[in-house]
């Protein structure tokens, strides 16, 4: 029997327009793009082709000031900017480059802020926080602020914070790229784990080895799509 | 749920930066302060000066004689001497809401006890008169009505005079002295009633009946002339009636007819106390007015530290808003965190001004009441400053771009 599944995203002939005084930056031109749920997609291209203006539509950040995005079904594009709030604490979980963890605040609580914003009992929260930070391998370090974590930990983190409330899309910008290779590693090996339980996993790199890890890879340049294809057969977790 | 860890994260956010908070605070703290001290010393000053009018006894009217007009050069009010105690007895018998009417005349005499004199103010008064003005006694009692209609030879004196005429721990009351050579048996002393709200010492005064005075020291310009009149009634509430009542009956006495303005001049305690509270009362307004623009200036600090506070946070404001933080959300957070500054630095600003007001008392020797009014007020004022002051850095923080905010370095 065949499931329909609706894609998770579409993208319809976006385009992103910048004013910067006297100058018109076009940071997309034209983009479309459908990725269904479970997919793990890397989002490759040189700095300036516009694959961060991407990634902030992507994750409703922004709006495209032409073409439509749909996530889930939704059109971002309409909604206000409080309801864009709502879509990202709901289905968007979102990993940076710089961690972007809150100084002087303990990895839990870090973890727990996606919930903070939901309204949840503190104990739930806790919780749940301590569960995604298990899920990550940080099982002990609830209470360790920022400082104390190494790179890798902090990231670790921020990965625990973005799946704390469980979203339907994982947004990674460059998750690698301030971190050694062994901790690359660890990092990518957890996204890569996370997408196996069928969580849609969208990276954001231009190193050809972390992009390797994606099962398909979408070449962004001069703000259009250059090339997008299956780099990999998806493979479907067994359900023995 | 949402409102308590809020205020939970703001106070550790303060806690984090416990000096710039503290320095934040002392604004507040200064202003509340300011605010408490300055209404209390204020309201000291306003008891103060209503105890003075209290001194010159309740529900007190005094009548005096007008200024005299002789072919159009006017004379000072009292100049004239046109009341008598006639007057007064009338006055006593006609306006039935006077409890009593007194009367008193006025000299200034060389008082001699052994070696020591003085200079001072001497009443011939009747006994009612002492009552009317409520003198209370140290040692010794009033005259009485037998003394005045005897013509005796007593006196009352002032704490200044007793001070001035006899050694440290010298028995007054029975003692002898001579008022304009004329000799004197002491029978009692007053207790003191401080300055008067003229600035005149109420204490410097010799007593005596007003029937003696009249023939055998002061004199009088005719029999039984009398330099004012007072008069009480039983209610403040009376007051007023008995002020109309008493211009009849002295018109009428004096045989004004309807042009010509009266002769005397009736005042009220309440008339007198008038002026005297006024200046009190302006002087709390504007204690209060400066208190208030310190309270401001710490407001002023509030928003500036929080403006330097969202710059610095705008990364975590980028990453707030990223993981789901509407904007009600990081502008509930900045107010909250405002009002926590208005809240701290008014608890402390209020425990501030009352020692300060209390130190003031005990230091400066100045009445100080310490107002609950103003309290609740000093201290809701100061949270409501927090608040406005924290709606522009909360707004700010609330409209920032998510993403400049997250790329913000």
């Amino acid at each position: 029997m065949a499931v329909i599944v609706n894609p998770l995203i579409v993208c319809q002939d976006m385009w992103k327009v910048y004013r910067v005084g006297d100058v018109t930056v076009q940071a997309l031109r034209g983009v479309s793009l459908t990725i269904e749920q479970g997919e793990f997609v890397a989002i490759m291209g040189s700095s300036g082709s516009g694959k961060s203006t991407l990634m902030n539509i992507l994750g409703c950040l922004d709006k495209p000031s032409q073409g439509h995005y749909w996530l889930d079904g939704a059109d971002t594009g309409s909604l206000r900017s409080d309801q864009l709030a709502e879509i990202r604490n709901q289905q968007i979980g979102f990993v940076f480059q710089s961690f972007n963890l809150i100084p002087r605040t303990s990895a839990l609580e870090n973890a727990q802020l996606p919930l903070f914003y939901r309204g949840l009992p503190l104990r739930q929260q806790r919780a749940l926080a301590a569960a995604a930070l298990e899920r990550v391998g940080l099982r002990g370090r609830e209470e360790h602020s920022p400082t104390q974590l190494s790179g890798g930990q902090q990231q670790r983190v921020a990965i625990a914070r973005a799946l704390v409330a469980t979203p339907s899309l994982l947004l990674a910008d460059e998750p690698t790229g301030n971190l050694d290779t062994q901790s690359s590693r660890e990092i990518m090996d957890i996204l890569s784990a996370l997408n196996q339980e069928g969580m849609t996993v969208i990276l954001v790199t231009h190193e050809n080895d972390v992009a390797a890890c994606a099962a398909r890879e979408v070449v962004i340049k001069d703000g259009q799509i250059q090339s997008d294809r299956v780099t990999k057969a998806k493979i479907h977790v067994a359900e023995a | 749920m949402f409102t308590w860890l809020t205020i939970v994260t703001a106070l550790r956010i303060l806690r984090r930066n416990r000096l710039r908070a503290g320095l934040t605070l002392l604004g507040i703290v200064i202003g509340v302060a300011a605010v408490i001290a300055m209404v209390s010393i204020g309201e000291g000053a306003k008891q103060a000066v209503q105890k003075q009018i209290a001194s010159m006894g309740t529900n007190v009217i005094l009548i005096w004689p007008s200024g005299t007009t002789v072919g159009g050069v006017r004379g000072a009010q009292g100049g004239a001497v046109t009341l008598t105690v006639g007057d007064a007895v009338d006055l006593k018998k006609k306006v039935h809401v006077l409890t009593d009417t007194g009367w008193y005349t006025r000299g200034a005499m060389q008082i001699v006890n052994g070696s020591q004199n003085w200079n001072c103010s001497v009443y011939g008064t009747s006994p009612s008169y002492l009552t009317i003005r409520d003198w209370s006694y140290s040692s010794g009692g009033a005259f009485t009505q037998a003394d005045l209609d005897s013509a005796a030879r007593v006196a009352i004196l002032g704490q200044t005079v007793v001070e001035n005429l006899f050694d440290h721990g010298e028995e007054p009351v029975g003692a002898a002295i001579r008022i304009n050579n004329v000799p004197f048996r002491v029978i009692g002393v007053f207790s003191p009633k401080g300055q008067s709200a003229q600035g005149w010492d109420q204490d410097d005064v010799v007593f005596i009946p007003y029937s003696t005075a009249e023939r055998k020291v002061l004199g009088t310009q005719f029999l039984g002339s009398v330099g004012a009149i007072a008069a009480s009634t039983a209610r403040s509430e009376d007051l007023e009636t008995a002020v109309e009542d008493i211009r009849s009956v002295m018109r009428a006495r004096h045989r004004l007819q309807g042009e010509q303005p009266d002769d005397f001049t009736i005042r009220t305690q309440v008339d007198m106390g008038k002026v005297q509270e006024g200046t009190s009362e302006t002087l709390t307004v504007m204690l209060m007015v400066i208190a208030s623009v310190s309270l401001l200036v710490g407001g002023i600090g509030i928003m500036n530290i929080l403006l330097v506070s969202v710059t610095e946070r705008t990364r975590e404001i980028g990453i707030r808003m990223a993981v789901g933080a509407k904007r009600v959300h990081i502008m509930t957070q900045f107010l909250i965190e405002a009002m926590t500054l208005g809240v701290v630095g008014g608890f402390i600003g209020v425990l501030v001004g009352i020692l300060a007001a209390r130190l003031t008392t005990i230091i400066a020797g100045w009445p100080t009441i310490i107002s609950s009014d103003a309290v609740v007020i000093a201290f809701i004022f100061s949270v409501a400053v927090g608040l406005f002051f924290g709606l522009y850095p909360a707004n700010k923080a609330a409209r920032l771009n998510p993403i400049e905010a997250l790329r913000y370095e």
